[in-house]
């Protein structure tokens, strides 16, 4: 991996930011070339500004005719050699499915920011984190993707450059599973002045679409180099050649698809602790959830009671490794979500101690009160 | 396809996927003789297909850089591709299934923005790569998969539709018509902006079949004897010019 140093496009110091603004200063500054979107809450006010701010760095603004034609020339754009990326919330996200599972299958890097409103359906435009799940298994066949939850105006910023790294360095759709009250929220945030980028790896004459390890990334070359490049959703080879009845080369490469991923968990997750050392219950959280968990996880320790706090920062692939154990060493763990229950499941698979789910799905944030009351339950 | 024209070919493509008789595989040989007059470089190129018989006419089979994409999509990411490199020299090739039903969104709107392609649609009035079923272009009372009983729905014409949502250049021609339709796709792929030429390719085995058009020659002088060229029909009247398709450039027209 080629990783480089590059400037940050807005000078060092401290910014009064909403989490849409963060995010399109996030995409400039990881040098992002290519933007297409639809217009829809929570995230209008990032094709808004991203139409003016595009403009200034002379990276390229298209504002498409629905989400479909958003991402497909997110795609056609990535091969073209930019990097690019596409912003929406729920019902933009089902329309996309189809692409996201192109983008797998062509290994095509593309970042998504789906800032979560309360669905299903058109819903509300007030807060969920309903589309966890959907971000893995939205499209058909099984894809391996990176999600990312972040908790601040400050991390939808950081977040969208590693998710940018992490798209070109694996080849894959990355997701920010961000919150519509996270986009909506103002706060100041930090910018320093110099940022880390990951290189797309040129390889004139290179496959690809294989690689000898099993596991591996191939290099990314672009349109226009003389290449000759075939790029297909259909099964192919390495060079792309179709092979739709070949069942060796189908699980090839589906089984390199899994594998870049999965075997590369440990430098993909991210996650925090907090007061983890002497902890019997445990909020595992994600996303704003987090916030009013830290609240009240603090609030209790200051009454003396030995609770703490993992934050998944990064939901695919799944933290299981950190959950196992730390299930193993705690009585409980609380998982507080604003959907029905979508990674407690998931917590369910690799904790041995007992998961409590609490699910709240009116529209709103889970208030730190809420998390101290269900907290003091399960004591 | 001569040798002359080999250059243009994927090495170790040795043979089409095409039927016999398929008008496709005749367009395939006009496009590549385009290009070949106008001399340009395929490195230079890219070609954007969709999913149907006709994405397959560049890819595997064009030595280009080839992009086959989701259903219906090929304008979208040709978008995107132009945007962020408007040095590619972008060729959209599809059918009419690919680019005026599941595609027919994208297709208004990219004629509307006069993104700068060029957009070959290889209409065949039919889906055939799935066996035969009707399509936004099967003509009124034609037999087909789905239309068991005749297709009681009337055809879009596209040219028109493309015309209408702004293309700069708009041509219908016939692979009956092989010099017209040749010289049309140079001058679309010389013209700045959106170029789109509807190039009637008739399907034998799905279309053919099931209409009465038993062999693919039936199929090719059927189309022969229909197609009109814009100037010879101005003589004819409406009951004359009711069972013919009229072929030509429909962008210098005054309406």
């Amino acid at each position: 991996m080629v990783w480089e140093k590059v400037k940050s496009t807005i000078p060092t110091g401290d910014y009064y930011f909403s989490g849409d603004e963060a995010v399109v200063e996030g995409a400039i500054a990881a040098r992002a070339g290519y933007f297409a979107g639809y217009p829809i809450t929570p995230t209008t006010e990032i094709l808004e500004r991203i139409s003016v701010r595009f403009r200034e760095v002379g990276a390229a603004f298209m504002q498409m005719e629905d989400e479909l034609a958003a991402i497909c020339s997110c795609l056609g754009a990535s091969w073209a050699g930019a990097k690019a990326i596409t912003v929406t919330s729920g019902p933009g996200f089902s329309l996309m499915q189809e692409a996201i599972g192109y983008a797998v299958m062509t290994e095509t890097p593309v970042v998504i920011v789906d800032a979560q409103r309360a669905g299903p359906s058109s819903g509300q435009i007030r807060v969920s984190s309903g589309d966890i799940m959907q971000a893995k298994w939205g499209s058909h066949g099984g894809n391996e993707i990176i999600a990312i939850s972040p908790w601040s105006v400050q991390e939808l910023y950081d977040q969208t450059i590693n998710a940018f790294n992490l798209a070109e360095g694996y080849r894959v759709p990355v997701f920010i599973m961000a919150e519509e009250v996270t986009a909506h929220l103002r706060e100041r945030i930090h910018v320093t002045g110099e940022v880390e980028l990951f290189k797309r790896e040129k390889k004139a004459g290179a496959a690809p679409f294989g690689t000898e390890e099993d596991n591996g990334v191939p290099p990314m070359p672009a349109f226009g180099e003389g290449e000759k490049l075939l790029v297909t959703g259909s099964t192919h080879d390495e060079r792309g050649l179709r092979k739709t009845v070949d069942s060796l080369a189908q699980q090839k490469l589906v089984t390199r698809f899994y594998n870049k991923i999965v075997h590369n968990k440990e430098k993909i997750i991210q996650y925090e602790n907090y007061y983890l050392e002497d902890a019997e219950v445990v909020v595992v959280c994600y996303g704003f959830t987090a916030r009013s968990s830290l609240f009240a996880v603090e609030g209790m320790r200051q009454d003396g009671e030995k609770v703490g706090m993992l934050r998944l920062k990064t939901l695919w692939p799944f933290a299981d490794g950190v959950i196992r154990d730390v299930g193993s060493k705690v009585k409980r763990m609380l998982v507080p979500e604003m959907n029905t229950g979508q990674v407690v499941g998931e917590v369910m698979k690799y904790a041995s101690c007992d998961v409590i789910p609490y699910n709240q799905v009116d529209g709103k944030i889970i208030h730190p009160s809420t998390i101290t009351e269900q907290l003091k339950g399960i004591l | 396809m001569v040798k002359d024209l080999e250059q243009y070919l994927r090495p170790g493509i040795g043979v089409t996927t095409y039927c016999p008789g398929c008008g496709e595989a005749i367009l395939m040989g006009l496009i590549l003789r385009a290009i070949d007059d106008l001399q340009l470089n395929m490195d230079d190129m890219l070609f954007v297909s969709g999913i149907g018989c006709a994405g397959w006419i560049p890819s595997p089979h064009f030595n280009a850089d080839t992009l086959h994409t989701l259903h219906g999509r090929a304008l979208a990411f040709a978008t995107g591709a132009k945007m962020a490199n408007p040095k590619l020299n972008i060729m959209v090739i599809s059918g009419d299934g690919d680019l005026a039903d599941i595609g027919g969104n994208h297709l208004i709107h990219a004629a509307r923005r006069n993104i700068d392609l060029t957009v070959i649609c290889a209409n065949n009035m039919i889906y055939g790569m799935t066996g035969g079923q009707a399509c936004s272009t099967t003509p009124l009372d034609a037999f087909t998969q789905t239309t068991l009983q005749g297709n009681p729905y009337r055809p879009f014409d596209l040219s028109k539709l493309v015309k209408a949502a702004g293309a700069v250049y708009v041509a219908r021609y016939s692979v009956t018509q092989p010099f017209a339709l040749m010289n049309s796709i140079k001058k679309a792929l010389q013209t700045k902006g959106f170029s789109f030429i509807e190039a009637l390719t008739p399907c034998p085995i799905q279309f053919g079949r099931r209409n009465q058009l038993d062999t693919p020659a039936d199929m090719l002088k059927a189309l022969a004897s229909k197609c009109i060229m814009k100037g010879d029909a101005g003589g004819l009247s409406s009951e004359e010019l009711a069972d013919k398709i009229i072929t030509g450039e429909f962008t210098d027209e005054a309406d």
